[in-house]
Protein backbone atom coordinates (compact mmCIF):
# COMPACT_ATOMS: atom_id res chain seq x y z
CA UNK A 1 0.00 0.00 0.00
CA UNK A 2 2.83 2.37 0.85
CA UNK A 3 4.47 1.59 -2.08
CA UNK A 4 1.15 2.29 -4.43
CA UNK A 5 0.82 5.88 -2.45
CA UNK A 6 4.76 6.53 -3.31
CA UNK A 7 4.13 5.87 -7.01
CA UNK A 8 0.81 7.62 -7.13
CA UNK A 9 2.45 10.77 -5.20
CA UNK A 10 5.69 10.86 -7.83
CA UNK A 11 3.19 10.04 -10.87
CA UNK A 12 1.01 13.04 -9.66
CA UNK A 13 4.74 14.92 -9.38
CA UNK A 14 5.65 14.19 -12.83
CA UNK A 15 1.84 14.68 -14.05
CA UNK A 16 2.54 18.24 -12.77
CA UNK A 17 6.07 18.85 -14.32
CA UNK A 18 3.85 18.24 -17.57
CA UNK A 19 0.97 19.98 -16.98
CA UNK A 20 3.23 23.48 -16.96
CA UNK A 21 4.98 22.97 -20.27
CA UNK A 22 1.64 21.23 -21.78
CA UNK A 23 -0.38 24.35 -21.33
CA UNK A 24 1.86 26.42 -23.75
CA UNK A 25 1.36 23.85 -26.13
CA UNK A 26 -2.38 23.85 -25.61
CA UNK A 27 -3.18 27.53 -25.32
CA UNK A 28 -0.77 28.56 -28.31
CA UNK A 29 -2.40 25.75 -30.51
CA UNK A 30 -5.91 27.15 -29.15
CA UNK A 31 -5.27 30.80 -30.17
CA UNK A 32 -3.38 30.25 -34.01
CA UNK A 33 -3.42 26.42 -34.25
CA UNK A 34 0.26 25.82 -34.01
CA UNK A 35 2.22 23.08 -32.77
CA UNK A 36 4.77 25.06 -31.37
CA UNK A 37 7.38 22.64 -31.73
CA UNK A 38 9.97 25.14 -29.73
CA UNK A 39 7.59 25.03 -26.64
CA UNK A 40 10.26 22.03 -25.18
CA UNK A 41 13.00 24.55 -25.72
CA UNK A 42 11.43 27.23 -24.33
CA UNK A 43 11.50 25.20 -20.88
CA UNK A 44 14.76 24.26 -21.12
CA UNK A 45 16.23 27.74 -21.44
CA UNK A 46 14.06 28.52 -18.31
CA UNK A 47 16.32 25.29 -16.21
CA UNK A 48 19.28 26.91 -17.79
CA UNK A 49 18.65 30.50 -17.22
CA UNK A 50 17.65 29.60 -13.54
CA UNK A 51 20.96 27.21 -13.71
CA UNK A 52 23.00 30.64 -14.53
CA UNK A 53 21.15 33.13 -11.70
CA UNK A 54 20.60 29.79 -8.96
CA UNK A 55 24.96 29.76 -9.48
CA UNK A 56 26.16 33.24 -9.54
CA UNK A 57 23.79 33.94 -6.48
CA UNK A 58 25.54 31.04 -4.15
CA UNK A 59 28.71 32.41 -4.95
CA UNK A 60 27.51 35.45 -3.62
CA UNK A 61 26.17 33.90 -0.43
CA UNK A 62 22.53 34.90 -0.74
CA UNK A 63 19.76 33.11 1.33
CA UNK A 64 18.31 30.25 -0.44
CA UNK A 65 14.88 31.65 -0.37
CA UNK A 66 16.14 34.25 -2.15
CA UNK A 67 18.04 32.67 -4.42
CA UNK A 68 14.78 30.26 -5.57
CA UNK A 69 12.57 33.31 -5.84
CA UNK A 70 15.23 35.12 -8.31
CA UNK A 71 16.68 32.33 -10.05
CA UNK A 72 12.40 31.69 -10.74
CA UNK A 73 11.74 35.26 -11.66
CA UNK A 74 14.68 35.82 -14.01
CA UNK A 75 13.99 32.70 -15.65
CA UNK A 76 10.42 33.63 -16.13
CA UNK A 77 11.23 36.66 -17.25
CA UNK A 78 14.17 35.21 -19.91
CA UNK A 79 12.02 32.79 -20.91
CA UNK A 80 9.03 34.85 -21.95
CA UNK A 81 10.89 37.20 -23.84
CA UNK A 82 12.16 33.75 -25.69
CA UNK A 83 8.64 32.84 -26.06
CA UNK A 84 7.25 36.68 -27.52
CA UNK A 85 10.38 36.74 -29.85
CA UNK A 86 9.98 33.82 -31.44
CA UNK A 87 6.17 34.57 -32.22
CA UNK A 88 7.00 37.95 -33.55
CA UNK A 89 10.01 36.18 -35.64
CA UNK A 90 9.09 32.59 -36.53
CA UNK A 91 5.50 32.67 -36.38
CA UNK A 92 3.98 36.18 -37.39
CA UNK A 93 5.12 36.44 -40.84
CA UNK A 94 3.73 32.88 -41.49
CA UNK A 95 0.28 33.73 -39.80
CA UNK A 96 -1.47 33.96 -43.67
CA UNK A 97 0.61 30.79 -44.78
CA UNK A 98 -0.24 27.69 -44.83
CA UNK A 99 -0.25 25.74 -41.05
CA UNK A 100 2.35 23.45 -42.55
CA UNK A 101 4.88 26.58 -42.90
CA UNK A 102 4.58 27.57 -39.32
CA UNK A 103 5.06 23.85 -38.31
CA UNK A 104 8.28 24.06 -40.19
CA UNK A 105 9.17 27.08 -39.07
CA UNK A 106 8.42 25.66 -35.54
CA UNK A 107 10.66 22.96 -36.07
CA UNK A 108 13.32 24.93 -37.22
CA UNK A 109 13.22 27.35 -34.25
CA UNK A 110 13.63 24.38 -32.06
CA UNK A 111 16.46 22.86 -33.93
CA UNK A 112 18.23 26.42 -33.73
CA UNK A 113 17.71 26.99 -30.25
CA UNK A 114 18.96 23.50 -28.63
CA UNK A 115 22.47 24.38 -31.22
CA UNK A 116 22.52 27.94 -29.70
CA UNK A 117 22.55 27.00 -26.27
CA UNK A 118 25.05 23.60 -27.11
CA UNK A 119 27.46 26.14 -28.67
CA UNK A 120 26.76 28.98 -26.01
CA UNK A 121 27.00 27.17 -23.18
CA UNK A 122 27.87 23.27 -23.01
CA UNK A 123 27.21 19.41 -24.21
CA UNK A 124 27.88 18.48 -21.31
CA UNK A 125 25.46 17.52 -18.32
CA UNK A 126 25.26 20.29 -15.57
CA UNK A 127 24.72 19.45 -12.13
CA UNK A 128 21.80 21.44 -10.96
CA UNK A 129 22.53 22.50 -7.15
CA UNK A 130 19.92 21.51 -5.14
CA UNK A 131 17.37 24.29 -4.30
CA UNK A 132 14.64 22.91 -2.41
CA UNK A 133 15.96 22.02 1.32
CA UNK A 134 14.49 19.01 3.02
CA UNK A 135 11.98 20.61 5.11
CA UNK A 136 12.14 19.08 8.50
CA UNK A 137 8.18 18.81 9.00
CA UNK A 138 8.45 16.08 6.04
CA UNK A 139 11.11 13.84 7.49
CA UNK A 140 8.35 11.02 8.86
CA UNK A 141 7.19 10.49 5.60
CA UNK A 142 10.31 11.15 3.35
CA UNK A 143 10.39 7.61 2.05
CA UNK A 144 6.99 7.63 0.45
CA UNK A 145 7.31 11.95 -0.85
CA UNK A 146 10.41 14.19 -1.02
CA UNK A 147 9.85 17.88 -0.49
CA UNK A 148 10.96 19.23 -4.05
CA UNK A 149 7.91 16.63 -4.99
CA UNK A 150 5.98 18.76 -2.40
CA UNK A 151 7.17 21.79 -3.66
CA UNK A 152 6.42 21.16 -7.20
CA UNK A 153 2.29 19.95 -6.67
CA UNK A 154 1.99 23.06 -4.57
CA UNK A 155 3.29 25.26 -7.31
CA UNK A 156 1.59 24.16 -9.93
CA UNK A 157 -1.56 23.72 -8.41
CA UNK A 158 -1.54 27.46 -7.41
CA UNK A 159 0.00 28.71 -11.31
CA UNK A 160 -3.21 26.35 -12.50
CA UNK A 161 -5.62 27.99 -10.05
CA UNK A 162 -4.16 31.38 -10.97
CA UNK A 163 -4.32 30.57 -14.70
CA UNK A 164 -7.93 29.34 -14.37
CA UNK A 165 -9.28 32.49 -12.75
CA UNK A 166 -7.46 34.77 -15.42
CA UNK A 167 -8.80 32.83 -18.65
CA UNK A 168 -12.60 32.47 -16.68
CA UNK A 169 -13.15 36.01 -15.13
CA UNK A 170 -10.77 38.74 -16.82
CA UNK A 171 -10.96 40.60 -19.66
CA UNK A 172 -7.96 40.03 -21.22
CA UNK A 173 -8.48 35.55 -20.04
CA UNK A 174 -12.10 36.60 -22.15
CA UNK A 175 -10.90 38.40 -24.77
CA UNK A 176 -8.42 35.33 -25.10
CA UNK A 177 -11.46 32.60 -25.44
CA UNK A 178 -13.08 34.74 -28.04
CA UNK A 179 -9.90 35.20 -29.72
CA UNK A 180 -9.58 31.82 -29.83
CA UNK A 181 -13.05 30.77 -30.46
CA UNK A 182 -13.57 33.33 -33.80
CA UNK A 183 -10.42 35.00 -34.76
CA UNK A 184 -12.17 37.61 -37.13
CA UNK A 185 -14.80 38.28 -34.91
CA UNK A 186 -12.59 39.11 -31.86
CA UNK A 187 -10.84 42.06 -34.11
CA UNK A 188 -14.43 43.08 -35.08
CA UNK A 189 -15.21 43.86 -31.79
CA UNK A 190 -11.77 45.70 -30.79
CA UNK A 191 -9.30 42.80 -29.74
CA UNK A 192 -6.17 43.56 -30.92
CA UNK A 193 -5.43 39.82 -31.92
CA UNK A 194 -1.46 40.13 -31.82
CA UNK A 195 -1.23 41.16 -28.54
CA UNK A 196 -3.49 38.65 -27.66
CA UNK A 197 -1.17 36.17 -29.17
CA UNK A 198 1.88 37.27 -27.50
CA UNK A 199 0.28 37.63 -23.70
CA UNK A 200 -0.63 33.22 -24.84
CA UNK A 201 3.56 33.11 -25.99
CA UNK A 202 4.60 35.01 -22.73
CA UNK A 203 1.88 33.04 -20.30
CA UNK A 204 2.90 29.76 -21.91
CA UNK A 205 6.83 30.24 -21.74
CA UNK A 206 6.67 31.41 -18.50
CA UNK A 207 4.72 28.16 -16.70
CA UNK A 208 7.48 26.65 -18.67
CA UNK A 209 10.06 28.26 -17.13
CA UNK A 210 8.75 27.46 -13.71
CA UNK A 211 8.53 23.82 -15.00
CA UNK A 212 12.26 24.36 -15.98
CA UNK A 213 13.51 25.36 -12.43
CA UNK A 214 11.58 23.08 -11.00
CA UNK A 215 12.47 19.49 -12.80
CA UNK A 216 15.67 20.90 -13.03
CA UNK A 217 15.89 20.71 -9.25
CA UNK A 218 14.36 17.42 -9.23
CA UNK A 219 16.35 15.81 -11.52
CA UNK A 220 19.62 17.24 -10.51
CA UNK A 221 21.28 17.85 -13.78
CA UNK A 222 20.50 19.93 -16.83
CA UNK A 223 21.56 19.55 -20.34
CA UNK A 224 20.56 21.78 -23.86
CA UNK A 225 18.75 18.56 -25.10
CA UNK A 226 16.33 18.23 -22.03
CA UNK A 227 13.61 20.26 -23.77
CA UNK A 228 12.82 17.60 -26.68
CA UNK A 229 12.03 14.54 -24.66
CA UNK A 230 9.88 17.14 -22.23
CA UNK A 231 8.65 18.43 -25.16
CA UNK A 232 7.52 15.74 -26.58
CA UNK A 233 5.91 14.40 -23.35
CA UNK A 234 3.85 17.44 -22.31
CA UNK A 235 2.59 17.38 -26.07
CA UNK A 236 1.60 13.97 -25.83
CA UNK A 237 -0.31 15.16 -22.36
CA UNK A 238 -1.82 17.89 -24.19
CA UNK A 239 -3.10 16.13 -26.89
CA UNK A 240 -4.18 12.91 -24.47
CA UNK A 241 -6.51 15.62 -22.98
CA UNK A 242 -7.67 17.23 -26.18
CA UNK A 243 -5.32 19.94 -27.32
CA UNK A 244 -6.57 23.34 -27.32
CA UNK A 245 -8.37 22.36 -23.90
CA UNK A 246 -7.07 24.05 -20.83
CA UNK A 247 -8.44 21.45 -18.06
CA UNK A 248 -7.50 18.65 -20.99
CA UNK A 249 -4.43 19.60 -20.94
CA UNK A 250 -3.83 19.32 -17.34
CA UNK A 251 -6.03 15.94 -16.95
CA UNK A 252 -3.68 14.87 -19.79
CA UNK A 253 -0.79 15.31 -17.83
CA UNK A 254 -1.68 13.72 -14.82
CA UNK A 255 -2.86 10.95 -17.10
CA UNK A 256 -0.19 10.73 -18.57
CA UNK A 257 2.39 11.08 -15.17
CA UNK A 258 0.60 8.55 -13.62
CA UNK A 259 0.64 5.68 -16.24
CA UNK A 260 4.76 6.32 -16.60
CA UNK A 261 4.50 6.06 -12.60
CA UNK A 262 3.25 3.15 -12.27
CA UNK A 263 4.51 1.59 -14.95
CA UNK A 264 7.85 2.08 -14.10
CA UNK A 265 6.83 1.13 -10.37
CA UNK A 266 4.88 -2.22 -11.21
CA UNK A 267 6.25 -3.39 -14.65
CA UNK A 268 10.16 -1.41 -15.28
CA UNK A 269 11.36 1.84 -16.07
CA UNK A 270 12.46 0.09 -19.21
CA UNK A 271 8.72 0.19 -20.50
CA UNK A 272 7.53 4.15 -18.92
CA UNK A 273 7.50 5.20 -22.80
CA UNK A 274 6.51 2.35 -24.16
CA UNK A 275 3.59 2.36 -21.47
CA UNK A 276 3.22 6.51 -21.90
CA UNK A 277 2.82 6.01 -26.22
CA UNK A 278 0.54 2.89 -26.24
CA UNK A 279 -1.98 4.93 -23.32
CA UNK A 280 -1.84 8.01 -25.90
CA UNK A 281 -2.39 5.69 -29.16
CA UNK A 282 -5.19 3.58 -27.03
CA UNK A 283 -7.33 7.23 -26.05
CA UNK A 284 -7.11 8.25 -29.83
CA UNK A 285 -9.01 5.38 -31.10
CA UNK A 286 -12.03 5.72 -28.96
CA UNK A 287 -11.36 9.56 -28.52
CA UNK A 288 -10.03 11.31 -31.34
CA UNK A 289 -9.95 14.12 -30.27
CA UNK A 290 -8.78 13.40 -27.18
CA UNK A 291 -10.15 13.34 -23.21
CA UNK A 292 -12.17 16.24 -23.11
CA UNK A 293 -11.45 18.16 -26.56
CA UNK A 294 -14.46 19.35 -28.66
CA UNK A 295 -16.02 17.61 -31.03
CA UNK A 296 -16.03 20.14 -33.75
CA UNK A 297 -19.73 20.87 -34.89
CA UNK A 298 -21.30 24.15 -33.78
CA UNK A 299 -24.33 25.99 -35.04
CA UNK A 300 -23.86 28.06 -37.72
CA UNK B 1 -19.82 61.00 -41.99
CA UNK B 2 -18.51 57.78 -43.82
CA UNK B 3 -17.24 58.43 -47.66
CA UNK B 4 -16.14 55.79 -49.49
CA UNK B 5 -13.73 56.81 -52.75
CA UNK B 6 -12.79 54.39 -55.97
CA UNK B 7 -12.56 51.71 -53.28
CA UNK B 8 -11.40 48.35 -54.75
CA UNK B 9 -10.61 45.42 -52.82
CA UNK B 10 -10.91 41.53 -53.19
CA UNK B 11 -8.99 38.13 -52.14
CA UNK B 12 -6.03 36.84 -53.72
CA UNK B 13 -6.12 37.39 -57.59
CA UNK B 14 -10.16 37.88 -57.65
CA UNK B 15 -11.40 41.85 -57.52
CA UNK B 16 -14.78 41.49 -55.44
CA UNK B 17 -15.56 45.50 -55.29
CA UNK B 18 -14.59 47.06 -58.31
CA UNK B 19 -14.05 50.76 -57.21
CA UNK B 20 -17.10 51.54 -55.45
CA UNK B 21 -18.01 55.19 -54.11
CA UNK B 22 -20.42 55.94 -52.01
CA UNK B 23 -21.37 58.30 -48.90
CA UNK B 24 -23.17 57.72 -45.70
CA UNK B 25 -24.64 60.83 -43.75
CA UNK B 26 -24.66 61.43 -39.57
CA UNK B 27 -28.04 60.05 -38.54
CA UNK B 28 -29.32 57.83 -41.98
CA UNK B 29 -29.96 54.51 -42.84
CA UNK B 30 -28.23 53.76 -45.88
CA UNK B 31 -29.08 50.41 -47.40
CA UNK B 32 -26.52 48.53 -50.23
CA UNK B 33 -28.53 46.08 -51.87
CA UNK B 34 -27.44 43.41 -54.75
CA UNK B 35 -27.47 39.57 -55.39
CA UNK B 36 -25.20 36.87 -54.02
CA UNK B 37 -21.88 37.87 -54.82
CA UNK B 38 -22.60 41.10 -55.95
CA UNK B 39 -19.52 42.51 -53.46
CA UNK B 40 -21.99 43.60 -50.60
CA UNK B 41 -19.96 41.63 -47.78
CA UNK B 42 -16.02 42.25 -49.14
CA UNK B 43 -17.43 46.16 -49.04
CA UNK B 44 -18.88 45.97 -45.18
CA UNK B 45 -15.35 43.86 -44.70
CA UNK B 46 -12.88 46.57 -46.47
CA UNK B 47 -14.70 49.17 -44.04
CA UNK B 48 -13.87 47.26 -40.98
CA UNK B 49 -10.33 46.46 -42.23
CA UNK B 50 -10.53 43.09 -42.09
CA UNK B 51 -10.07 42.51 -46.07
CA UNK B 52 -7.72 45.32 -47.51
CA UNK B 53 -8.65 48.50 -49.28
CA UNK B 54 -6.29 48.01 -52.28
CA UNK B 55 -6.84 51.47 -54.20
CA UNK B 56 -8.87 54.35 -53.22
CA UNK B 57 -9.73 56.06 -50.19
CA UNK B 58 -12.07 55.35 -47.21
CA UNK B 59 -13.43 58.63 -45.10
CA UNK B 60 -14.57 58.81 -41.42
CA UNK B 61 -14.93 62.15 -40.56
CA UNK B 62 -13.05 63.41 -43.22
CA UNK B 63 -9.87 61.22 -42.11
CA UNK B 64 -8.48 58.43 -44.29
CA UNK B 65 -8.84 55.31 -42.35
CA UNK B 66 -8.42 52.16 -44.85
CA UNK B 67 -5.23 51.76 -43.11
CA UNK B 68 -5.65 51.49 -40.05
CA UNK B 69 -6.05 48.12 -38.05
CA UNK B 70 -9.42 46.89 -37.13
CA UNK B 71 -9.69 47.39 -33.24
CA UNK B 72 -8.56 51.12 -34.40
CA UNK B 73 -11.41 51.40 -36.65
CA UNK B 74 -13.45 49.62 -34.02
CA UNK B 75 -12.10 52.52 -31.33
CA UNK B 76 -13.18 54.99 -33.78
CA UNK B 77 -16.98 53.89 -33.38
CA UNK B 78 -17.44 51.58 -36.35
CA UNK B 79 -18.81 48.76 -35.28
CA UNK B 80 -19.81 45.83 -37.63
CA UNK B 81 -22.44 43.08 -37.27
CA UNK B 82 -21.42 40.07 -39.82
CA UNK B 83 -22.82 38.17 -42.06
CA UNK B 84 -23.54 34.65 -40.24
CA UNK B 85 -23.73 36.45 -36.69
CA UNK B 86 -20.48 35.23 -35.17
CA UNK B 87 -21.46 34.35 -31.73
CA UNK B 88 -18.18 33.26 -29.56
CA UNK B 89 -20.10 29.77 -29.37
CA UNK B 90 -18.78 28.85 -25.92
CA UNK B 91 -18.84 32.22 -24.31
CA UNK B 92 -21.92 32.87 -22.59
CA UNK B 93 -24.66 35.30 -23.77
CA UNK B 94 -23.43 37.57 -20.61
CA UNK B 95 -19.80 36.90 -22.11
CA UNK B 96 -20.51 37.73 -25.12
CA UNK B 97 -22.34 41.07 -24.12
CA UNK B 98 -19.00 42.21 -22.43
CA UNK B 99 -16.73 41.04 -25.28
CA UNK B 100 -19.16 44.00 -27.21
CA UNK B 101 -17.95 46.82 -24.82
CA UNK B 102 -14.41 45.60 -24.73
CA UNK B 103 -12.91 48.89 -25.64
CA UNK B 104 -14.73 50.49 -23.12
CA UNK B 105 -13.75 51.23 -19.76
CA UNK B 106 -17.12 53.47 -18.50
CA UNK B 107 -18.39 50.76 -16.26
CA UNK B 108 -21.16 52.23 -15.16
CA UNK B 109 -22.51 53.35 -18.45
CA UNK B 110 -21.83 49.63 -19.82
CA UNK B 111 -24.03 48.75 -17.32
CA UNK B 112 -26.73 50.69 -18.93
CA UNK B 113 -26.10 49.45 -21.87
CA UNK B 114 -26.55 46.28 -21.20
CA UNK B 115 -30.23 46.92 -19.61
CA UNK B 116 -30.70 48.77 -22.53
CA UNK B 117 -29.98 45.81 -24.94
CA UNK B 118 -31.88 43.79 -22.43
CA UNK B 119 -35.37 45.80 -22.84
CA UNK B 120 -34.77 45.60 -26.52
CA UNK B 121 -34.41 41.61 -26.32
CA UNK B 122 -35.50 40.05 -22.44
CA UNK B 123 -35.20 36.60 -24.23
CA UNK B 124 -30.89 37.28 -24.07
CA UNK B 125 -31.88 38.33 -19.90
CA UNK B 126 -33.18 35.09 -19.77
CA UNK B 127 -30.84 33.19 -21.30
CA UNK B 128 -27.78 35.13 -19.86
CA UNK B 129 -25.40 32.44 -18.45
CA UNK B 130 -26.16 29.92 -21.86
CA UNK B 131 -23.46 29.16 -23.96
CA UNK B 132 -23.29 31.00 -27.18
CA UNK B 133 -23.46 28.69 -29.46
CA UNK B 134 -26.52 26.97 -27.71
CA UNK B 135 -29.07 29.95 -29.11
CA UNK B 136 -31.65 29.14 -31.92
CA UNK B 137 -30.63 31.79 -35.12
CA UNK B 138 -32.70 34.36 -33.99
CA UNK B 139 -31.37 34.62 -30.68
CA UNK B 140 -28.07 34.69 -31.98
CA UNK B 141 -29.14 37.77 -34.33
CA UNK B 142 -30.19 39.38 -31.85
CA UNK B 143 -27.10 38.82 -29.55
CA UNK B 144 -25.28 39.93 -32.22
CA UNK B 145 -27.22 43.03 -32.98
CA UNK B 146 -26.85 43.44 -28.76
CA UNK B 147 -23.38 42.84 -28.53
CA UNK B 148 -22.64 45.25 -31.46
CA UNK B 149 -24.70 48.14 -29.28
CA UNK B 150 -22.53 47.50 -26.19
CA UNK B 151 -19.73 48.96 -28.21
CA UNK B 152 -21.86 52.20 -28.41
CA UNK B 153 -21.67 52.39 -32.17
CA UNK B 154 -21.33 56.07 -34.16
CA UNK B 155 -21.60 53.86 -37.14
CA UNK B 156 -23.31 50.74 -37.20
CA UNK B 157 -22.59 48.22 -40.40
CA UNK B 158 -24.97 45.53 -40.32
CA UNK B 159 -24.37 42.48 -42.67
CA UNK B 160 -27.72 40.60 -43.77
CA UNK B 161 -29.66 40.81 -40.17
CA UNK B 162 -32.77 38.97 -41.92
CA UNK B 163 -31.20 36.08 -43.50
CA UNK B 164 -32.45 32.80 -42.67
CA UNK B 165 -34.36 34.19 -40.03
CA UNK B 166 -38.33 33.27 -39.94
CA UNK B 167 -40.45 36.97 -41.48
CA UNK B 168 -41.81 37.33 -38.20
CA UNK B 169 -38.64 37.79 -36.40
CA UNK B 170 -37.14 39.49 -39.24
CA UNK B 171 -39.61 42.21 -38.51
CA UNK B 172 -39.09 42.41 -35.16
CA UNK B 173 -35.17 43.00 -35.97
CA UNK B 174 -35.98 45.32 -38.77
CA UNK B 175 -38.06 47.50 -35.84
CA UNK B 176 -35.07 47.59 -33.56
CA UNK B 177 -32.80 48.95 -36.14
CA UNK B 178 -35.49 51.63 -37.10
CA UNK B 179 -35.53 52.26 -33.25
CA UNK B 180 -31.80 52.29 -32.49
CA UNK B 181 -31.40 54.76 -35.21
CA UNK B 182 -34.25 57.01 -33.87
CA UNK B 183 -33.41 56.72 -29.94
CA UNK B 184 -29.67 57.00 -30.22
CA UNK B 185 -29.04 58.93 -33.67
CA UNK B 186 -26.17 55.74 -34.61
CA UNK B 187 -25.81 55.87 -38.56
CA UNK B 188 -26.63 52.89 -39.95
CA UNK B 189 -25.27 51.37 -43.20
CA UNK B 190 -27.07 48.11 -44.09
CA UNK B 191 -26.42 45.94 -46.42
CA UNK B 192 -29.17 43.34 -47.39
CA UNK B 193 -30.48 41.05 -50.39
CA UNK B 194 -33.79 41.08 -48.71
CA UNK B 195 -34.22 44.44 -50.75
CA UNK B 196 -37.80 44.73 -49.62
CA UNK B 197 -37.37 45.09 -45.80
CA UNK B 198 -34.37 46.98 -46.50
CA UNK B 199 -35.79 49.77 -48.59
CA UNK B 200 -38.29 49.97 -46.11
CA UNK B 201 -36.25 51.38 -43.24
CA UNK B 202 -33.98 53.10 -45.07
CA UNK B 203 -33.27 56.66 -46.45
CA UNK B 204 -31.33 56.21 -49.53
CA UNK B 205 -29.94 53.24 -50.65
CA UNK B 206 -27.29 52.05 -53.44
CA UNK B 207 -27.69 49.18 -55.53
CA UNK B 208 -24.37 46.93 -56.31
CA UNK B 209 -24.40 44.67 -59.09
CA UNK B 210 -20.43 42.99 -59.91
CA UNK B 211 -18.71 44.85 -57.49
CA UNK B 212 -19.98 48.44 -58.83
CA UNK B 213 -22.54 50.78 -57.55
CA UNK B 214 -25.43 50.42 -60.35
CA UNK B 215 -27.82 53.12 -59.67
CA UNK B 216 -28.19 54.78 -56.48
CA UNK B 217 -31.46 57.12 -54.66
CA UNK B 218 -33.91 57.58 -52.54
CA UNK B 219 -35.75 55.00 -51.09
CA UNK B 220 -38.76 55.41 -51.88
CA UNK B 221 -37.37 56.16 -55.76
CA UNK B 222 -35.39 52.80 -55.74
CA UNK B 223 -38.69 51.15 -54.66
CA UNK B 224 -40.72 52.93 -57.91
CA UNK B 225 -37.34 52.23 -59.95
CA UNK B 226 -38.51 49.04 -62.64
CA UNK B 227 -35.63 47.94 -62.88
CA UNK B 228 -35.11 47.21 -59.32
CA UNK B 229 -38.52 46.20 -58.84
CA UNK B 230 -37.95 43.50 -61.57
CA UNK B 231 -34.33 42.22 -60.56
CA UNK B 232 -34.74 42.92 -56.70
CA UNK B 233 -38.37 43.27 -55.44
CA UNK B 234 -39.97 40.31 -57.54
CA UNK B 235 -42.06 42.59 -58.80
Amino acid sequence: MEYFIELLLSGLTRGAIYALIALGYTMVYGIIGLINFAHGEIYMIGAFTSFIVATILSIYGFPLLAIIVLAGLAAVIWSASYGYTIEKIAYKPLRKAPRLSALISAIGMSIFLQNYVLLAQTSEFLPFPQLIPDFPFMEPIAHIVGSTDLVILVTTTIAMLILTVVIKYTKIGKAMRATSQDRTMAMLVGINVDRIISVTFIIGSSMAAIGGLLIASHIGQINFSIGFLAGIKAFTAAVLGGIGSVPGAVLGSVVLGLTESFATGYVSSDYEDVFAFSLLVLILIFKPSGLLGKVESQKV
Amino acid sequence: MLKLETVQSGYGNILAVKGISLEVNRGEIITLIGANGAGKSTTLLTISGIVRCRTGKILLNEEEIQALATDEIVKKGVVQVPEGRHIFPELTVQENLDMGAFLRNDTREVKKDLEYVFSLFPILAERRHQDGGTLSGGEQQMLSLSRALMARPKLLLLDEPSMGLAPLIIKQIFEIIKKINHDNGTTIFLVEQNAHQALQVANRGYVLENGKIATTGSAETLLNNPEVQKAYLGM
